[in-house]
């Protein structure tokens, strides 16, 4: 691995986590898993600037370290979940060419939400958690479309340096 | 707009997602009926069972991973739990038939049930 990539790799991942850590600090918005995604400007950046499999193994690296430093045991099947869902369907989107950062990182939201709430319902075998969905649906939805905005406008003018 | 133009694909998802999302909120409230009784399930497990016409207030679980469940005036809430994360105090209390609050750290589910003990005399308090 060349030691540019490594760079950008601890670099990117930094990024991820302090915005973690920022997330974890913000008041909660009202209902269990609302929230604005933060990370995932880091991740949106990481797919566009580097290639999805690159953006895997930050997010990876995210959910661990984060796992580690802040969560518990339990949390991580759940983030592992939304990131494996959102990373496919954001890499999936990605390939068609047909759309910006912001409606991949739409898909990303809400499948990265959904992913959460299907890997609790199969770990609490339970269904009651459908309630969840439609409220984290259209969260998922809008966090995307801010994450999306403002990762666009990031990669257009952070400079590349190759 | 002039984003529309250059985004009209994201514009599309973006749509119908909310769409979805808005159709299925829609669903589930219109459907929605107040709850008969409440199920504690722990760790998948079913422990007991409550109707929410009797006031009451339980204690769940043991030491370092307690939740206590309040049960008033048809409505169930949990007021005390000492997990690190608070969602199912924060969550507040659920009365509609499917509505669950759920402690992720301590494995616990509260869930409101239909039907059975949902009589009259359920609804008054």
């Amino acid at each position: 691995m060349k030691a540019s990539k490594v760079a950008q790799y601890g670099l990117i991942t930094a990024l991820a986590l302090v915005l973690s850590y920022l997330e974890s600090l913000l008041p909660p918005l009202g209902v269990p898993g609302v929230k604005l995604g933060l990370p995932n400007l880091a991740i949106v950046f990481a797919l566009y600037r580097l290639n999805w499999k690159d953006a895997c193994i930050i997010s990876l690296m995210r959910v661990v370290l984060v796992t580690l430093l802040f969560g518990n045991g339990a949390a991580l099947a759940y983030s592992v979940a939304g990131a494996a869902l959102s990373l496919s369907l954001m890499g999936l989107l990605k390939r068609t060419g047909k759309f910006s950062s912001v409606g991949v990182s739409v898909a990303g939201g809400v499948a990265h939400n959904a992913g959460q709430i299907l890997v609790a319902m199969a770990l609490l075998e339970t269904s009651r958690l459908a309630w969840y969905l439609p409220v984290l649906w259209i969260s998922g939805t809008v966090a995307g479309v801010l994450i999306g905005v403002v990762s666009g406008v990031l990669v257009e003018r952070v400079p590349d340096k190759k | 707009m002039e984003w529309l133009k250059t985004h009209r694909n994201d514009a599309i998802l973006i749509a119908a997602l909310m769409l979805l999302g808005g159709a299925l909120a829609v669903f589930l409230y219109a459907t929605r009926q107040d709850g008969g009784y409440v199920s504690v399930q722990m760790d998948g497990q079913t422990v007991m069972e409550l109707p929410l016409s009797e006031d009451t207030q339980v204690l769940l679980g043991e030491d370092g991973h307690t939740n206590t469940l309040v049960i008033r005036n048809g409505t169930a809430q949990v007021v005390e739990a000492d997990c690190p994360d608070q969602i199912c105090v924060r969550q507040g209390a659920v009365q509609y038939e499917g509505e669950s609050i759920v402690c992720l750290p301590h494995k616990l589910v509260v869930s409101v049930e239909g039907g059975q003990g949902s009589g009259i005399d359920a609804n008054t308090g």
